[in-house]
């Protein structure tokens, strides 16, 4: 098969991706109800073929990536882009020009294909999961929107079209995550209804961030389009002296921002916990491939305009979220809680692995790739579980699944092995990467880096505390005793289309990061990380590889993911002579690889000592922890935080509001009513006197002359006659007298 | 017998045809009323062409004013018929249908 990407027909099957979703959906939110099975065969069969479509787009990519050179195709003026908006003002030099069209390049050739095959199997099942639903049409018609506005944020090639889909993915979280606030059969219908309300508006905070962020560099820079806007950046800063300009640091605050919420960073984090609320497929799509990565790859996408500052931000932010996250998820009892924390602990990883800049720019993305299929696979088995055990959440009820339900546990523990960073597994490749990349930062220059130091620092404690929940995760629910019977004994492997995507996401989950590297290294990382490693792993000692690194230098090409642009003298490793350069990254290579092994290791361990050989009692360690363990289990009191704080200032305002309007508004209203009644009245009177008068008047003239002249028009000819005659005679008299 | 005789005769005719005309309740009277207004116009106009003239015009006159009266009786005479089969009356007073 020919795998040479053919810009004329390949944009066309580009264009098919969000396409043939979006038709689906189409039908499916009209006919839906009509259709044999409610329509699910329709969508699934629609993503089965965007998937494909999507998978077959990544290969060629790849196959363009195999020799060393970056993949980039832009649908610059082409049949696959139009002019969105076109305005000219009077005396403007620069019109208005928003054109849209199809960015597809190594980062958007990887995440189009992560989102494709989550969003089918997601699809695959939910016909499973969500079988007998009271609104199951719709749930599908939703879900394919929700993979439709993905798609079209990867492919997007202007920032504004990725806000556009990146809104209507806040929409359909919205309607997502409320489903079953429309079933009344629902016991937590207020739950959902707040849990919806809750993600939409705290991610708006982040939106409005994003779009202002979005507004300024377009003041600046007259462009949305992102190959423009890196290369304005670009411009800008060898103008500005090599440094960044102030506005564009707060533009890019704000723009990190958008990633903030969407991304459910701290101190946004709280709608997505809550989010849990929503049916397992959609946290399985939004918290793997779709909305939190979506936040993410923003930063992707925009990183060439972030400066040093900003990136310094973004790697504290995402360092606080991962530790702070991770605490949290040791504590919670609810399978997808602790899922749900997890999920903002990683996304932390990915965030700070882009903070780092350079390698960390890559390994964020690739975790960001990896993540999507394990934490998929992690909440849909989640999902598997709480279906056999007839949607019990609590894992303290659990226990014992193992035999019960043997393929789920398998998919399960391969994806737990893979978050927790055990070698071979996808997520260890990525998280390794993000370390490393922090440990670089930490040193590079020659110098102590603060924020470097706080990553790698955080990082690595946030990763142990993974691979501890995780595996208490495990222990307590597939180890063990039954502690509930009737929830032991009721539980049941689920149906095959279920399983069947859990054993797909798993082996990708598995094999996925290995692939990724040897093989696919769509984003440019090749030849600097993963070589090394295998022939270390494969050598059985460390510290070796330097034949590969001789290719690291040129290989450590961002400017693969960002053409033309140089990156790596913009905002990363500054000052580092090409030399330290080497010693760095071969000293992070070898501190990461210690540190993730041993931390790992180390959860693994103490999770399997107090959780599975029971060892230590969990309540005796949390009452040892005292005040520590009762902050972090009420998740550090956020919620309650921002309810005393945004929430109440929010109800205060909001009822001066409600006093203004009644008094000050309504008085308004309300006069201008009375006046507009004393006008009325006059106008009444006005009316029913003077004009009705004159008409009146006309009328009753009218009516006066035509009683009178009617006296003589009797209608009888012979009065007629009689009074011609009479004239006559009187017309006589009259000659005959003159 | 000179001209005045002859204008006599036709003023006493036109007298009696008007009053036939207005005092009579019945159609068909009054019809023979203005029959006999036309005749008594007849009996001037001939008389007047008799003494004055020394042309035809006078009796020309007479013969139309005939043959018109008796066009007008005959289509007078079928507007009676019909307002008789309508109204089972030939009083003009008492057909009154368009009137309030």
């Amino acid at each position: 098969m020919d795998l040479t990407f053919n810009p004329e027909t390949d944009f066309k099957w580009l264009l098919a991706v969000p396409l043939i979703p979006l038709c689906g959906y189409v039908i499916q939110i009209f006919f839906g109800r009509f259709l044999p099975r409610k329509g699910d065969w329709l969508l699934t069969t629609g993503m089965a073929v965007t998937m494909a479509i999507t998978v077959w787009m990544a290969f060629k990519a790849i196959a363009a990536t195999q020799g060393g050179e970056g993949f980039f195709h832009e649908s610059l003026d082409s049949d696959f882009g139009f002019r969105w908006l076109y305005a000219t003002e009077k005396g403007a030099t620069d019109p208005l020009n928003v054109t849209a069209g199809i960015l597809y390049d190594g980062l958007g050739a990887a995440m189009l294909a992560v989102v494709g095959i989550v969003s089918f199997f997601v699809h695959l099942f939910s016909t499973g999961y969500m079988h007998g639903d009271r609104r199951y049409h719709i749930f599908f018609a939703n879900i394919s929107l929700f993979t439709v506005a993905m798609l079209g944020l990867v492919l997007s090639d202007n920032i504004l079209f990725l806000f556009v889909f990146w809104e209507i993915m806040g929409l359909m979280s919205y309607l997502l995550i409320g489903h079953f606030s429309h079933d009344p059969n629902s016991h937590r219908i207020k739950q959902a209804a707040a849990a919806c309300k809750k993600a939409f508006l705290t991610t708006r905070v982040g939106d409005t961030c994003l779009l202002v962020g979005i507004m300024i560099f377009y003041y600046h820079f007259q462009t949305f389009r992102f190959t423009e806007l890196w290369e304005a950046a670009q411009t800008t800063v060898a103008a500005n002296g090599g440094e960044y300009p102030a506005w564009m640091t707060a533009a890019g605050l704000l723009v990190f921002g958008g990633t903030v919420g969407k991304s459910a960073q701290f101190p946004l984090h709280i709608w997505l916990p809550d989010a849990m609320e929503g049916p397992t497929p959609v946290s399985a799509m939004i918290h793997a491939a779709t909305m939190v990565a979506a936040g993410v790859f923003l930063l992707g996408r925009t990183y060439p305009l972030m400066s040093p500052t900003v990136l310094n931000v973004v790697t504290c932010f995402g360092t606080v979220t991962a530790l702070f996250a991770a605490t949290i998820g040791m504590t919670v009892f609810d399978i997808k809680g602790v899922l749900a924390y997890s999920t903002i602990s990683q996304l932390g990883f990915m965030v700070a692995g882009i903070g780092t800049g350079g390698l960390g720019l890559i390994a964020g993305l690739f975790h960001m790739v990896t993540h999507a299929f394990f934490k998929s696979c992690l909440f849909l088995s989640a999902g598997s579980v709480i279906h056999g055990c007839h949607h019990e959440q609590d894992m303290r009820k659990m226990g014992g699944l193992r035999k019960k339900m043997p393929l789920t546990f398998l998919a399960m523990l391969i994806c737990t092995l893979a978050i927790a960073g055990v070698p071979l597994f996808a997520g260890f490749y990525s998280k390794d990467k993000i370390i490393q990349s922090a440990f670089m930062k930490m040193t590079h220059g020659g110098l102590l880096d603060g924020v470097g130091l706080f990553a790698y620092a955080g990082l690595l404690i946030a990763a142990a505390m993974t691979a501890f929940y995780m595996f208490r995760l495990i222990f307590m629910t597939f180890f063990g005793e039954a502690r509930d019977h009737h929830v032991h004994d009721h539980a049941h492997e689920s149906p095959a289309p279920m399983v069947v995507s859990l054993l797909v996401l798993a082996t990708l989950g598995m094999f996925g990061g290995k692939m990724w590297l040897r093989d696919f290294d769509l984003m440019g990382a090749k030849g600097t990380w993963f070589e090394g490693l295998t022939s270390e792993i494969d050598d059985g000692h460390h510290g070796h590889g330097s034949e590969h690194e001789g290719s690291v230098g040129e290989a450590f090409s961002i400017d693969r993911m960002y053409p033309g642009i140089a990156i790596t003298e913009m905002n990363t490793y500054v000052g580092d002579s090409a030399e330290h350069f080497q010693e760095s990254l071969h000293a992070g290579h070898t501190w990461a690889m210690r540190g993730s092994l041993a931390v790992a290791l180390g959860g693994i361990l103490l999770a399997v000592f107090i959780y599975l050989l029971k060892k230590a009692d969990p309540a005796k360690i949390a009452a040892a922890f005292g005040e520590m363990y009762t902050t972090v289990a009420n998740k550090y009191y956020v919620d309650e935080f921002v309810n005393a704080t945004v929430i109440k200032l929010q109800m205060v305002l909001a009822r001066t509001f409600k006093w203004i309007d009644e008094n000050i508004v309504d008085g308004v209203v309300n006069g201008t009513g009375k006046i507009n009644r004393a006008f009325g009245f006059m106008w009444a009177w006005f009316d029913s006197t003077v004009v009705d008068g004159v008409v009146n008047g006309v009328g009753a003239v009218t009516n006066m002359t035509g009683s009178l002249v009617r006296l003589f028009q009797t209608g009888r000819i012979q009065q007629y006659a009689s009074l011609a005659f009479g004239g006559l005679l009187l017309l006589f008299a009259w000659l005959f007298l003159a | 017998m000179g001209l005045e005789a002859y204008v006599v005769v036709a003023t006493i005719l036109f007298g009696l045809g008007i009053a036939c005309l207005i005092t009579r309740r019945n159609v068909i009277y009054v019809l023979m009323g203005i029959e006999m207004i036309l005749n008594s116009a007849n009996i001037n106009f001939v008389a007047f062409n008799r003494f004055n003239g020394d042309g035809m015009d006078g009796r020309m006159f007479a013969i139309f004013v005939i043959i018109l009266a008796a066009a007008e009786a005959a289509v007078a005479l079928g507007i009676v018929l019909n307002v008789f089969q309508l109204f089972g009356t030939v009083k003009p007073s008492d057909v009154d249908l368009l009137r309030e």
